[in-house]
């Protein structure tokens, strides 16, 4: 019986092969394809078995990881919750990273490049190697003052340095508490991102200060002067000023704000059309002195039509094609297809205010690691130039007439040169108008805010959304004060 | 079956007369036992490895604990070799040492499983063995209850021929066993839809068919030596003209082996068992006979059986299309094959390093029917290789085992307990790799599980008993005196 013995062996040996062949198959070949699946819950778990890094406003974090007793390691939690929630974006195990959590994610998880060497060398010394911490531009007394002041609206306000390009507050209203989407379990993730999406008259997900486009309304103006002075006007030039303009091709026309006669109803100052926002004048100069391209790239030079990064993304305003005399006539006054981010608003205070240089604005300062030391610094730049220095001086000029004499009066602060522009955009036939508010302020000189306030469908409250932008700049330069 | 004498010298110039069995040409002196004992040492040090590299990968620290657990095996293993020292002194010394490495590592793996359970406080205030509710303990004590089974086996058992003359017994044990769980009801005997355990309220459950295998292998080996010459003469197409009765006669185990499979699969709906069984008698025929076409015979019939099974069965059939498509349903159905696939290919190559993976996301079979998957996501292809070429050692010095015994009856149990250990370890490892459709059977000496475990070392007991049949060398028993050497004696007058 030994020879069938034999074969059997040799049976024996085969059947162990085909294990060994089929397991180099599973293990090598198909290794990657399992090991990197979508499915396979190691991915989730090994994100978690190190702490994430710290976002932090000034001293403060607004987003770490504690460690917990469970399957996962660490967990994400945002101590200021909603206050930063449209800033830090949350960290889900089954919805993904969103805002800084998902644009600074290389750095926060430690595997960006930057911490190559660090995770060599922790893995060498045995050290658990920690991701990095992102530091914000943001001024937490400023966010507050931001978020107070806007409490109880639907709407956004930004503001940011105009010399430099630091946002130092960004709100965003309705808010959310990420804090359920760091859960560890389904159910609060679920539930959380459940009623957040089903609000779909608050949508509090949405970051309504970079990523939706409103019509700028009368705010554009500011926009349509910058174009016109380097035209050749200035704030004192003499303008066309009827109670009702109809721009060639059609017969419908534009009036002024409930149709209301714009200082003499034949000739006003340049100025005094922006102080009281008159729109038949900048729909005539626009469709008879500027043209659709003159204006499309003047926006364009203030950012329209540019997808950003600061890193989190921002939304492109866009003023439309613009193709015909009527469609210039009612862009000109920010409406038909013009959109833009609030974001967008404050870049175009800034450039003013700025003397015609428009920075690029940034939302992260610094990348460090976990022992402080600084991996990057984000560095100032010109995003671009969209007008000279004396424009920007006698845009100025007409910016501080709205806040003195015109529209945006709830804007001023005592002793401090305000300017600013205010906006009723129409959304619709429906429903009520967005009030706009974008303005600067210059301290001794230096430009020292911008900001922009939009209120959404707030009715013909632009008055307020002056006073929430002169709260915010008030907040800021106290705290330029304090420094 | 009188082994033959073979005239050959052993050791000098004498003629010698054999005994009954043994091997002529083996010199006395060297046993192979201290070859045991070194590589019993070699096996625990490899599993004292494990076990610290579990525990500072788990627990943060290293310390002396970590050892506890490779010293209470260590105590199993070498009262098994010293069992053998004094029961089967001539046994193969590898068997021992290989099954220990699987099984030390399978306790250790298991400890770390428990861990992985707990959160990070629980495990520190776990201990060695993780006291309450805790697999590890409970296979600790599975394997020492198994290995003083295997003691108490070679003890018994002093010539395995003697267990031929239990055939009929083991028959009726066997069948007695198998049947069990089918008649029981379900309450009493099914787990996760397989109807193939005996639960004793309150006390726990074992799996009979676990000794089963072994009583019909014990049953299969004595009928097919009895029916060796007959069957051999059977099964050519032109003796199919004989007689009905010979014809039944001849037929009769073939049939019968392929009723009790087709039967375990359709009221115990379990697979891998049915395979088992049918597997392992075609096999012992084959060896029984040498002829291919009972294999032939056989495989056709095991068609026509899978065939119905996977019309009948939908369970069957479930299995198939899983195997065949996984990932069409990753959450459900497709579920464990997936997690399995996942886990193994994280390991990859070398594995995430004993305690650093994450063999729980296996659910609840990661000890049990997925334990194979499971820690190779930690040892990766070639901690897993070296596990495959311990059972196929094994299994392959089980066969050596067979061709060193001399009598038919021991040939044909040790190809049969050899080959059961590799056809175990060929469907489930198979199954949980998708090399074959997913079938549960234990893994051996690795997968958590009492009856498992005794079953699989009393197969090992028996085929320590075989090899040390086979290895025996002869007694030499003194030369009959020549007369011309006899003292003249004295005779007084």
């Amino acid at each position: 019986m030994n020879a069938p013995l034999r074969r059997v062996a040799i049976a024996v040996l085969v059947l162990f092969a085909l294990l060994f062949v089929n397991l180099n198959y599973v293990q090598v070949v198909k290794g990657d394809d399992y090991r990197n699946s979508d499915l396979n819950e190691r991915v989730r778990i090994s994100s978690y078995e190190r702490p994430r890094g710290l976002i932090m406003v000034e001293d403060q974090s607004i987003a770490e990881s504690v460690e917990t007793d469970g399957r996962y390691k660490y967990q994400r939690k945002y101590p200021q919750g909603e206050l930063y929630a449209h800033v830090t974006g949350y960290q889900s195990m089954i919805y993904g990273t969103s805002e800084i959590e998902s644009a600074e994610n290389e750095d926060l998880s430690g595997q960006s490049d930057k911490l190559f060497v660090r995770r060599i060398t922790d893995m060498i010394t045995g050290k658990k190697s920690k991701g990095a911490n992102v530091i914000l531009t943001l001024d937490k007394e400023v966010q507050q003052a931001t978020a107070n002041a806007l409490e109880g609206q639907k709407g956004a306000a930004i503001s940011l340095d105009p010399r430099t390009g630091e946002i130092l507050s960004l709100v965003s209203l309705p808010t959310y508490d990420p804090n359920p989407f760091a859960a560890h379990t389904d159910k609060p993730q679920k539930d959380a991102w459940a009623n957040l999406n089903g609000d779909k008259e608050n949508q509090p997900l949405l970051n309504r200060a970079l990523r939706q486009t409103y019509p700028p309304g009368s705010t554009f103006k500011v926009i349509m002067s910058t174009a016109l002075v380097e035209d050749g006007l200035t704030a004192d030039s003499e303008v066309d000023a009827p109670n009702r303009y109809t721009a060639p091709q059609t017969t419908k026309y534009i009036e002024n704000f409930h149709g209301e006669t714009c200082g003499n109803g034949v000739q006003v100052t340049l100025e005094f059309a922006l102080q009281e926002s008159c729109n038949t004048v900048f729909a005539k100069l626009g469709v008879e002195k500027l043209g659709a391209e003159k204006i499309k790239e003047k926006a364009k030079e203030f950012g329209f039509g540019q997808k950003m990064s600061i890193p989190t993304d921002v939304a492109a305003s866009q003023t439309g094609d613009l193709p015909d005399p009527p469609s210039v006539a009612q862009s000109s006054i920010g409406q038909r297809d013009v959109r833009m981010t609030p974001l967008q608003g404050a870049m175009i205070a800034a450039a003013v205010a700025n003397n015609g240089k428009l920075m690029t604005p940034y939302l992260v300062k610094k990348v460090e690691a976990a022992d402080y030391t600084t991996l990057s610094t984000t560095r100032q730049k010109t995003l671009s130039t969209p007008m000279t220095d004396s424009t920007a001086g006698e845009v100025q000029k007409m910016m501080r007439a709205v806040v003195q004499d015109g529209t945006g009066k709830r804007a001023q602060i005592d002793g401090v040169d305000v300017g600013g522009k205010t906006g009723t955009a129409e959304d619709g036939d429906e429903r009520q108008d967005h009030a706009w508010f974008i303005g600067y302020a210059i301290v001794d000189g230096q430009p020292v805010a911008a900001v922009a306030v939009v209120l959404e469908n707030a009715g013909k409250s632009s008055a307020s959304s002056a006073q929430i932008a002169g709260t915010i700049m008030k907040s800021i330069i106290e705290q330029r004060a304090n420094r | 079956m009188t082994a033959s004498a073979a005239p050959r010298p052993a050791g000098g110039a004498d003629p010698a007369l054999t005994s009954v069995i043994g091997r002529p040409d083996r010199p006395l002196a060297n046993n192979s036992r201290n070859t045991e004992l070194i590589l019993l040492v070699v096996s625990l040090v490899v599993v004292s490895g494990m076990s610290l590299a579990v525990q500072g990968s788990v627990l943060g620290e290293i310390n002396a604990g970590a050892l506890a657990l490779p010293g209470l095996l260590a105590i199993l293993f070498f009262g098994a070799h010293v069992a053998i020292r004094f029961l089967a002194p001539y046994a193969d010394p590898l068997l021992l040492p290989a099954v220990a490495t699987i099984n030390g590592i399978s306790v250790v793996f298991i400890r770390r499983l428990d861990l992985g359970r707990l959160t990070p406080d629980e495990r520190i205030a776990a201990g060695v063995l993780g006291g309450d509710g805790s697999e590890a303990l409970k296979q600790y004590i599975w394997a020492a209850v198994a290995i003083i089974g295997f003691v108490a086996l070679l003890w018994i058992v002093r010539d395995h021929r003697t267990l031929a003359r239990f055939g009929y017994i083991a028959l009726f044990t066997g069948l007695v066993l198998v049947l069990l769980p089918a008649v029981l009801p379900g309450s009493l005997s099914e787990i996760n839809g397989a109807k193939l355990w005996i639960i004793i309220p309150g006390v726990g459950q074992i799996q009979p068919g676990e000794f089963a295998k072994i009583a019909l292998l014990l049953y299969f080996a004595r009928i097919l030596v009895d029916n060796r010459d007959f069957l051999q003469i059977v099964g050519k197409f032109s003796t199919l003209k004989a007689t009905p009765r010979f014809l039944f006669d001849a037929y009769a185990p073939m049939v019968s082996a392929w009723l009790v499979s087709l039967g375990v699969l359709m009221f115990e709906k379990d697979l891998g068992t049915s395979l088992l069984y049918f597997g392992l008698f075609l096999v012992m025929i084959y060896i029984a006979t040498n002829k291919a076409r009972w294999v032939a015979i056989g495989l056709v019939m095991f068609m026509i059986g899978a065939y119905l099974a996977f019309l009948v069965v939908s369970r069957v059939k479930l299995r198939v299309e899983v195997w065949l498509h996984p990932f069409d349903d990753p959450f459900d159905k497709g579920y464990q094959i997936v997690q399995s696939l996942l886990a193994l290919g994280s390991g990859g190559l070398f594995g995430a390093g004993p305690g650093a993976g994450s063999p729980n996301l296996l659910s609840l079979y990661a000890s049990t029917d997925f334990v194979f998957a499971a820690i190779g996501e930690e040892i990766g292809l070639f901690g897993l290789t070296a596990l495959l070429v311990l059972y196929a050692l094994i299994a392959s010095r089980g066969i050596r085992a067979g061709l060193d015994v001399r009598d038919s009856y021991g040939k044909l149990l040790a190809g049969g307990l050899a080959f059961s250990i590799t056809l175990q370890t060929f469907v489930i490892v198979g199954g949980v790799t998708k090399l074959i459709p997913l079938t549960g059977l234990t893994t051996p000496f690795l997968a958590y599980g009492g009856s498992s475990l005794i079953a699989n070392w009393l197969i090992i007991g028996l085929l320590i008993r075989i090899s040390d049949a086979g290895r025996r060398p002869a007694k030499v028993k003194a030369p009959p005196l020549q007369l011309r050497d006899a003292p003249t004696e004295v005779v007084k007058l």
